[in-house]
């Protein structure tokens, strides 16, 4: 079976999240993620809707993956920042396949010195529980990345986190 | 038949650990039932250990009702309980309007009101200190369903309202500050597992 080629980063994540039946997409909005929300939720192939915070967002995830149905949380860097208790308390201890998808400010020209800061804590808090992550930076190879991602995080039953760069979403491709 | 609105002045301090077995008591369809944090866990605990479809939180505080919000969007078929302080819900407030405008026919939230953080010293809530109305903040922030229980026969009458009519539906009782009766063991990775097989069974 052929289907059209996606022809931007969106397409990519969307199929993605599709190929491993991932249907459940809570998340705090975002400008980068836009084009990627507005796309799954014209979808019908997803439940997709906001949330107050996004600790919701990993409470719903973990809930939903527990009951059979897959999510991935979308949120800022900043909005990452928030959320080391409830992965560390609920996602890791209980050894949740909960995955994040990043859009990634705070480098490659930010302006505001707050999302700069902030954007540095974000790999050390994922290392630092072993959580898995991958910066996606090109249009080539973030379709794959991201569908690896998710199905060793369902396999494997560990979280990952989707981390896209201005590299993918900001760089004239 | 419409009753005479409960105000929270009007209700009887109860017992948790006394509510939460009257629940459990009343669960036949394999409801799946969150606690939150602490107390509202052991007294879970303990009215049915065994019971593999109630999910034992640990130390991710304000989370039971989003938890339960995944779970009642993953099975629409299946009621669904979360079981929260006061003080927790607090922490997240912001989760009853995600969850009004969700609007889950199959989602019972329950908030224990003992008007203290019991488990740290029993220092008071800033919401006791204010006068917060829990019912009042739901049914504001869209959650229309949302009642006191003035005493055990109410709380009785609104969690069957809830388990068999549409919701969401959120019931708010006072309590004591008595401590939860007993601790869950520790072992989150066995409850999220047993969980999840209970949740992959077909409603009772």
């Amino acid at each position: 079976m052929t289907t059209a080629a996606p022809s931007h980063w969106p397409g990519e994540i969307l199929a993605a999240f599709k190929a491993q039946d991932v249907r459940l997409v809570p998340y705090v909005p975002d400008n980068v993620l836009r084009p990627l929300i507005a796309a799954i939720e014209a979808d019908p192939h997803f439940t997709a809707f906001p949330c107050a915070r996004e600790e919701e967002a990993i409470g719903i995830a973990a809930g939903a993956v527990m009951s059979g149905m897959r999510a991935a949380c979308l949120m800022q860097t900043s909005g990452f920042a928030t959320l080391p208790n409830a992965l560390a308390s609920l996602v890791c201890a209980f050894q949740l396949p909960v995955v994040m998808v990043v859009s990634e400010r705070g480098t490659l020209g930010e302006f505001n010195p707050g999302q700069a800061i902030v954007c540095r804590t974000m790999r050390p808090i994922l290392d630092s529980m072993g959580i898995e992550h991958h910066t996606l930076s090109r249009l080539d190879e973030c379709g794959f990345q991201a569908d690896r991602a998710l199905r060793q995080a369902f396999a494997t039953r560990w979280p990952a986190c989707l981390i896209l760069s201005p590299l993918l979403t900001a760089r004239p491709q | 038949m419409t009753r005479p609105e409960t105000l929270r002045s009007n209700t009887q301090v109860m017992n948790r650990a006394a509510l939460t077995k009257r629940i459990v008591g009343k669960l036949h369809r394999r409801e799946a039932v969150v606690g939150g944090i602490g107390n509202s866990n052991w007294d879970l605990w303990a009215a049915d250990p065994a019971r593999p479809e109630n999910f034992y939180m640990l130390g991710s505080m304000g989370l039971a009702a989003p938890i339960a919000l995944g779970v009642a969007l993953a099975q629409p078929d299946r009621r669904v309980l979360a079981l929260e302080g006061d003080g927790s819900l607090l922490m997240q407030l912001g989760c009853l309007s995600t969850i009004a405008a969700r609007a889950p026919r199959n989602l019972v939230i329950v908030v224990w009101d003992n008007a203290i953080y019991q488990i740290t010293g029993g220092q008071p809530t800033p919401a006791a200190q204010s006068g917060t109305d829990w019912v009042a903040i739901a049914r504001a922030s869209g959650i229309a369903q949302s009642h006191w229980a003035a005493d055990e026969a109410e709380f009785d009458a609104l969690i069957e309202t809830a388990l068999t009519t549409d919701g969401p539906h959120l019931i708010a009782a006072r309590i004591d500050d008595e401590p939860g009766r007993s601790q869950t063991d520790r072992d989150p990775v066995r409850f999220a597992q047993a969980f999840a097989r209970a949740m992959a069974l077909p409603v009772g």
